[in-house]
């Protein structure tokens, strides 16, 4: 029988002595607690019928019970084992790290956060530690001693809790000596627990509708031409000139692609706007597409699968429309896939030429094998053979940094040319610390999916290492302004911003282009694109 | 008395803060590597640089009896990054109420002697008088996080309302960014 201890009254001198400390416990015993503010709402039921995804039901992430299925565990285990066979890096990144810690305090999520599982090396050993019970011998018979675990559901929690708080910036992958990229960890975290239905709403509901629709905001034909049109008034109304772009026009040069986020709500808006107006000005021959609406792909942050079905519709549109090549927007992750994926999906497009600008005769060899480039080296070659008539004293209101948007800068190697264009159409720009910017940038916090609104802390915190370098420059520089090229940075940076940095400003660099661009017969302009007085011109600047 | 109170606090003001720090990090979850402690770069550790700078000046705030009303940019700037970083209104501010036990403890000999009791009384007022001013910005930090839906959601739907006609102005633009500045 054991023996009742007999509770002893604490003397007044013990009871102040609180220990501040939470408990010390192996990150392996301490528990995933999952709280509102810190994750987003999962997966809808509609949404996952839609694309065709295992396991479609009404579920809450708040609640105890996933509504898992029936044999989940080995769903997961066989999901992990066709990965580890099929995907020879995902292998590697199991069996190399030595755990040197290179990339531990790279992470924006545990800069901001503390919170060891946040730590790049962690987080993949989340998964690894799984892998180590399952797949290896020693973690078969060593178990916890080789740092191998049980997969079960509060394990599975871990996982969903964890690659959802990793926005696949690749900031760490930068740093680690072996080059594993703790982003292909986490987008397989992501594939084996879409196998048993755990995805998040702002993914899933977004990539239903790219499948439906074409673009993740569900707009039809008569909704995308509808809104571009009305931004095709606004233009009209600062510049006095009227712009008209063609829908769906075959035989086109040029097809052009960006994401949708550009359609609508702002400042993606004022970014679309610089597009028509860059393009009516240089007399492109290029076409929208209401079909092929999307450059983005958040199929990306489900499976490879997903993203491969919803990136088919970029080559089979231009293939139907019977373009010479691609011209791409801005965003983030929409480069990522196509610099790095499209060609390997659907590629190579021999029934595309490689693009040349046809006012600079530039040929894009650099893309020689996706045909497709980015709105930020066309405009830069425009700009280096003076192609552009620019007043950049439009912009001289505006003390102008530039965020490296994560996919461009780490994915594709993009750092100087938005720079070039920047420079040349704005007078004041301020380059932020080297080790947050260019392939060292600090993600927006609110990537690969996250940028939903219940997880707003989770966002303001994941977000704080880069705001605190634009602080460092408003301070410094009085910036008030903040540049970058991805669609969900111009979504996600305004609450950022409103949030650490009040007064600072989000804007897209296409924007800022056509602000300083003078149009042939354009009216003397008042405003900019977003009716604000220019300075000198009107109003109480 | 010989020695003041505000002598003696300038005098132990380096172990104080360093006590104070140390034990703030204490509500973080545990880290063997101490980063949010030993990382210097104010970029590589945004959250241990805004604690070391604002726990200094509001130290130096309350020795020397600033008006809090006045207001310090550093108290807000701790309190923004603890209001988004998953804890309890209670244990968000609970730092500054560890500077008494840390206060104390330090000056134990001083209490034990009975030189700065009176003194001590009222840097204390002192410290509870900055924890509801600190309650005030903690407040309007969470009802920012909330603003901050609520702006996301007009920027995304503005154009359909407007499309509507449901919609003639943009709202953001009526909350100029100054006011916000001062609202905070």
């Amino acid at each position: 029988m054991a023996k009742v201890e007999k509770v002893k009254t604490p003397k007044p001198q013990e009871l102040s002595q609180i220990d501040f400390k939470p408990p010390t416990t192996d990150w392996m015993d301490t528990p995933t607690v999952i709280k509102p503010g810190n994750f987003c709402w999962g997966g809808k039921e509609k949404d996952l019928l839609t694309l065709g995804l295992p396991n479609p039901r009404q579920w809450s992430p708040a609640d105890e019970d996933w509504k898992l299925p029936e044999g989940w565990e080995s769903t997961i285990l066989e999901g992990m084992a066709e990965r580890l066979a099929k995907y020879r890096s995902f292998k590697i990144f199991m069996d190399i790290c030595v755990r040197c810690g290179a990339c531990a305090d790279k992470c924006h999520f545990y800069i901001a956060t503390g919170d060891p599982k946040n730590m790049p090396v962690l987080r993949a050993e989340l998964i690894r530690s799984v892998y180590k019970k399952y797949f290896t011998t020693s973690g078969k018979f060593l178990g916890k001693l080789a740092g191998a675990r049980e997969l079960n559901e509060d394990v599975l929690k871990e996982w969903w809790s964890y690659f959802f708080q990793c926005t696949e910036c690749r900031r760490c992958s930068v740093f680690c000596p072996y080059g594993i990229d703790q982003a292909e960890v986490t987008i397989i975290g992501r594939e084996l627990l879409n196998l048993v239905g755990l995805n998040i709403d702002w993914i899933s509901g977004p990539a239903a509708n790219c499948y439906m629709k074409g673009n993740h905001l569900g707009l039809e034909p008569h909704a995308i031409t509808g809104n571009i049109e009305t931004m095709c008034d606004d233009i009209e109304d600062i510049t006095g000139i009227r712009v008209n772009p063609t829908f769906n026009r075959k035989g086109a040069e040029i097809l052009f692609i960006t994401p949708s986020g550009d359609l609508l709500g702002e400042p993606g808006i004022q970014t679309c706007m610089g597009y028509l107006m860059l393009f009516h000005e240089l007399g492109l021959d290029y076409t929208w597409s209401t079909y092929a609406s999307e450059g983005g792909n958040f199929g990306f942050f489900t499976s490879n699968d997903m993203a491969k079905r919803l990136n088919y519709k970029i080559y089979a549109e231009a293939k139907r429309l019977g373009v010479k090549w691609i011209l791409g927007g801005e965003c983030g992750h929409m480069w990522r896939v196509l610099s790095q994926y499209m060609d390997t999906w659907h590629g190579p497009a021999d029934f595309l030429e490689v693009p040349k600008s046809p006012i600079t005769g530039t040929v894009f060899e650099n893309a020689s094998s996706t045909k497709m480039i980015h709105i930020s080296e066309f405009t830069a070659d425009l700009i280096k053979h003076k192609k552009l008539n620019l007043d950049p004293s439009r912009n001289d209101h505006l003390k102008v940094t530039y965020h490296d948007s994560c996919n461009p800068s780490r994915g594709m190697g993009l750092l100087d040319e938005p720079r070039e264009v920047i420079k040349a159409v704005c007078n004041n720009f301020y380059e932020m610390p080297e080790s947050t910017i260019r392939e060292k940038t600090f993600c927006c916090g609110s990537g690969s999916g996250l940028n939903a609104s219940e997880n707003m802390e989770q966002r303001m915190r994941g977000g704080f290492p880069r705001a605190n370098a634009v602080k460092y420059v408003k301070e410094k520089h009085g910036v008030n302004m903040l540049a970058n090229i991805c669609a969900v940075d111009r979504a996600a940076l305004p609450a950022l911003m409103d949030y650490w940095n009040p007064g600072v400003g989000v804007t897209g660099v296409t924007e800022l282009v056509a602000n300083a661009l003078v149009m042939k017969g354009e009216k003397e302009r008042t405003t900019n694109l977003r009716f604000e007085d220019l300075p000198g011109k009107g109003g109480d600047e | 008395m010989d020695k003041s109170l505000k002598g003696l606090l300038k005098e132990k003001k380096a172990t104080i803060l360093s006590r104070w720090f140390g034990a703030i990090m204490e509500s973080y979850p545990i880290d063997i590597t101490g980063f949010f402690q030993k990382q210097e770069d104010m970029f590589a550790n945004p959250v241990g640089h805004a604690f070391k700078l604002g726990l200094e000046s509001i130290f130096e705030a309350l020795i020397e009896e600033k008006d809090l009303s006045e207001g310090l940019p550093l108290l807000d700037d701790i309190i923004k990054v603890r209001a988004v970083q998953d804890f309890t209104p209670a244990k968000a501010l609970s730092f500054i109420f560890i500077l008494k036990k840390m206060v104390r403890e330090e000056l134990e000999k001083e209490i034990r002697q009975d030189q700065i009791s009176d003194e001590l009384l009222s840097f204390e007022s002192k410290i509870d008088d900055l924890a509801l001013f600190a309650f005030n910005i903690y407040v309007k930090c969470r009802e920012q996080i909330n603003q901050l839906k609520v702006d996301e959601l007009k920027r995304m739907t503005f154009t359909l309302l407007k499309k509507a006609n449901l919609m003639y102005e943009i709202p953001m633009e009526e909350v100029k960014p100054s006011d916000q500045e001062t609202s905070i």
